[in-house]
């Protein structure tokens, strides 16, 4: 062994780094940065939006009236205060009809696409789905604004039709494209050998997809609901245009609200970089980054379940 | 034994409620959204015209086109996607064909799905703090854009991992043991055979980056400018924001220019995606093994 | 352990005495993930010889061409210890793994053609190596289907897919793409699972033609095939690497191991 070992070196046996070689690894690193840099973006979203809002937070918020206070004032000259329970309020309202509309009827669309569908109906109504997930927010809110507010100001005789049940219905249809092919992605990441086994237990189609294929899925189905709950809850544009936008703790669903993504959006435009009113809209941001980066988490550890188990 | 029995149609009966009951359920979803794209087109479609398409909005917005908004849009996405595609084939590249199976993947990989969740008006908010601020690019383009290239990143990262994912592992296996390198593998076999699925996603995220509005709104698009962008560095209007504006914030817009402008922005997006869809069925069909 | 790399050593001098060492493998252990493939393998493979290997499905055969060409880099669950010295030096001390590769060819039993011509399927590697000239180019295209028996059949029809061609077709592809890259070692597992008997046999010639200018590892599933074509021959079974002697010894009933000899006699397997 030494004695060949010592004859006869890597480099004689045409171990060289060539051309090659070098760039395979140099295009490995240029693309890792690459990679790494969703990481970078992350951290700078949260370093950015922290570092504009962190002097507010340290030093001119009140923890108590931030949260508890439902008096957002932020112009007033006198004595400006921050409150966001009513834009906390305003954003649960709307987020939780959006969700009770969208969810039974997107996972129902995934259970008739996923199951009970074939070939060119699957096909149509896959693209139908992926068609009504691109129509941009601002649109969505137009609609909101000119086709909706006057039908729910007609059909259920209110003074206005821009409240929680308007921005609630443009969400639940702006979600549920989303809804649905992230359900059916889960439905059909059930293994096809569930399938086989329960029509070879003769079981029909629905018991099939009741007893085994939607417990099989059920986390990939979960964590598609909670994705739609972040989409929801960070929606801004047609949240803006449709839920009325003054400040409000909605006691009906015929009340306009404000949400928190309006507020900012609505706001930062006039508000001097710097200003506590400023800081206060990175303050809400940090808020909303928060609650998302949590959902996107838990969604996501809901799913690695289902791959564990 | 093979006989029907009433149970075994108490089962269809079951089977077939359920059945419409889901279908039924697919269809409200559908109606309304055909129904209110056919509004669109019916109110909107008077107020478009070539004049409409290449002309200043005039009197305050109240009259004239929408070029220097259509204009914008084309500026941004161009901008954006020039800094966001590269980027996010790379990473899917890295990601697909180098990731080693350790920490610092997961991170990215998670890293990647949190980006996607952040709310478009946080983004907006990142913007503002990094690109208007911190590196004084100001409202501009470039802020505009490279706000709207960091909200797209994930969605081509993961898009392009998919396309990437769809050339068998057999191929690479292949390759090395030919003695090729992994970019050499990647280069000849790999990317030749995924960059239309590659592409077919950008088509998409094209689309969705000319339909946001949040993202830009505080970071390079103005709701009103007299004047066309000459570089990266000037405010411009866009579609979207443009929208906003004549539906929201001026007094006295005839009712069809709002939908004018929102069928235009539509029209593009459906445009863009219909392209995408026809392009993945033409893949499909053109299989090479 | 110490008796089968006696046995490796006891082979080398009965069969050839003073013949160059190619490969040798010491202690060489493979695991999948908690799974072991191969466990502590000893032999060693001459210089212009065929090797035959042979054994039952799951012996870790094709572990142990993988683990000679260091994919086990490429795959994250994939183990590998002890040691393999190819030409000398330990397969480990490589720091350009894929120069390593290039020197050995590999012919798996899923033939793939890649999805581009059968002309560039055949050009990859030496393209990769930097041959641009397309006279030497169509030169190799032409030597290296003739060997692999299949010029005669797409000679006019080079700029076809190389993944649409038949199974058996995309077998020989296989083959002549492993023979572009002039390989001091080719490494074939099963490769006449896709082809008819007839190229079977035409390959068979060729490999024992490319003898002279290469060393072979010919893993097999057809004991007889072993027989024709290998001067010596290892027999893998459940991961063991049970014993290697001269062809002609083991099949003449000559083995250390009873396995073997009920194994080659088709007793099981």
């Amino acid at each position: 062994m030494s004695d060949i070992t010592a004859a006869t070196t890597a480099e004689a046996a045409g171990d060289r780094l060539d051309k090659n070689w070098m760039i395979d690894k140099g295009l490995q690193a240029l693309m890792f940065i690459c990679g790494f840099s969703a990481i970078i973006f992350v951290l700078g979203i949260f370093i950015f939006v922290f570092k504009e809002g962190a002097e507010f937070v340290a030093h001119k918020m009140d923890f108590a009236e931030f949260f508890f206070s439902p008096k957002w004032r932020p112009t007033s000259l006198s004595n400006p205060t921050y409150g966001i329970l009513a834009l906390i309020a305003g954003t649960a309202a709307i987020t939780a009809l959006s969700m009770a509309i969208c969810l039974p009827f997107s996972l129902g669309a995934a259970v008739f696409i996923g199951e009970f569908a074939k070939g060119k109906t699957r096909e149509y109504l896959k693209i139908l789905i992926e068609l009504l997930a691109a129509i941009p927010s601002v649109v969505w809110g137009f609609i909101g604004l000119a086709i909706m507010n006057p039908f729910i100001i007609k059909t259920f005789d209110v003074p206005i039709g821009l409240n929680v049940l308007n921005s609630s219905l443009i969400l639940a249809l702006m979600a549920a494209p989303i809804v649905t092919s992230l359900a059916e992605d889960a439905l059909k990441a059930v293994p096809d050998a569930y399938r086989e086994a329960a029509e070879a237990l003769g079981a029909t189609r629905w018991q099939m997809i009741y007893k085994v294929i939607i417990p099989a899925a059920k986390n990939g189905l979960l964590s598609a609901a909670l994705l739609g709950v972040g989409r929801a809850f960070g929606e801004t544009m047609a949240v803006l245009m449709a839920s009325g936008h003054s400040i409000n703790m909605p006691t009906s669903m015929f009340d306009s609200v404000r949400a928190l993504t309006a507020t900012i959006a609505a706001e930062l435009g006039e508000t001097p970089v710097g200003s506590d009113h400023y800081q206060a809209l990175f303050a809400i941001g940090i808020f909303l980054f928060i609650i998302t980066f949590v959902i996107n988490l838990a969604a996501d550890l809901i799913v690695r379940g289902v791959r564990k188990g | 034994m093979f006989a029907a029995t009433e149970r075994d149609f108490q089962y269809k009966r079951t089977e077939k409620m359920f059945r419409a009951l889901f279908g039924f359920m697919v269809l409200i979803l559908a109606i309304p959204v055909l129904m209110i794209l056919a509004i669109l087109l019916i109110k909107g479609g008077p107020a478009i015209s070539m004049a409409f398409i290449f002309t200043d909005p005039t009197n305050g917005m109240t009259e004239g086109g929408i070029f220097p908004a259509l204009l914008g849009t084309i500026w941004l996405v161009v901008v954006s996607m020039m800094a966001s595609v590269p980027l996010g084939i790379a990473a899917a590249v890295y990601l697909s064909e180098y990731a080693p199976d350790n920490w610092v993947t997961r991170a990215i990989n998670l890293a990647t799905i949190n980006l996607a969740g952040v709310p478009s008006i946080v983004h907006a908010l990142f913007g503002v703090g990094a690109f208007v601020v911190f590196f004084r690019f100001g409202t501009s383009i470039l802020a505009a854009s490279l706000t709207l290239a960091v909200m797209t990143l994930p969605v081509v990262i993961v898009s392009s991992w998919e396309a990437l994912q769809s050339v068998p592992r057999a191929f690479r296996e292949a390759c090395w043991n030919m003695g090729a390198t992994r970019w050499q593998t990647i280069w000849n076999v790999v990317l030749p055979n995924s960059i239309a699925g590659i592409l077919t996603g950008v088509i998409l995220q094209v689309s969705r980056a000319a339909g946001e509005t949040a993202p830009i709104m505080f970071t390079g698009a103005a709701l009103f400018l007299p004047f066309l962008p000459e570089s990266v560095f000037d405010q411009t209007m866009a579609l979207a924001l443009h929208l906003f504006v004549v539906a929201t914030q001026v007094p006295g817009v005839p009712e069809q220019l709002p939908y004018g402008v929102a069928l235009v922005l539509i029209g593009i997006v459906m445009i863009m995606n219909t392209l995408s869809i026809w392009f993945r069925m033409k893949l499909r069909g053109k299989k090479k093994w | 352990m110490v008796s089968q790399a006696a046995r490796a050593g006891d082979s080398a001098k009965k069969g050839a005495a003073n013949r160059k060492v190619k490969l040798s493998v010491r202690n060489l252990t493979i695991r999948y993930g908690d799974v072991v493939a191969l466990n502590n393998a000893n032999l060693d493979i001459y210089e212009n010889e065929v090797m035959g290997v042979i054994g039952p499905a799951n012996s870790g055969k094709t572990s142990f061409l993988n683990a000679i060409n260091r994919m086990s880099d490429m795959r994250s669950n994939m183990t590998v210890e002890g040691e393999i010295t190819f030409n000398g030096v330990n397969i480990r001390d490589w720091r350009n793994v894929y120069a390593l590769r290039s020197r050995i060819g590999v012919v798996f039993p899923l033939p793939v053609g890649l999805p581009m011509t059968i002309y560039d399927n055949v050009t990859l590697s030496p393209r990769l190596r930097g041959i641009t000239d397309k006279r030497v180019l169509d030169e190799t295209v032409e030597r290296c289907l003739t060997r692999a028996a299949l010029w005669d059949e797409v000679k006019d029809r080079l700029n076809h897919l190389g993944s649409m061609l038949s199974g058996g077709q995309q077998q020989r592809l296989t083959i002549a793409r492993a023979l572009s890259q002039d390989p001091d070692l080719l490494m074939l597992d099963e490769f006449s699972i896709a082809v008819d008997p007839v190229t079977t046999m035409r390959i068979e010639d060729v490999l024992k033609e490319l003898k002279s200018q290469m060393t072979i590892i010919l893993v097999t599933n057809l004991v007889q095939q072993a027989n024709r074509l290998a001067d010596r021959t290892s027999f893998f079974l459940n991961g063991e690497h049970v014993e290697t002697g001269e062809t002609e010894a083991l099949f003449e009933g000559r083995t250390q191991d009873q396995r073997t000899r009920d194994y080659i006699e088709g007793r099981f397997g």
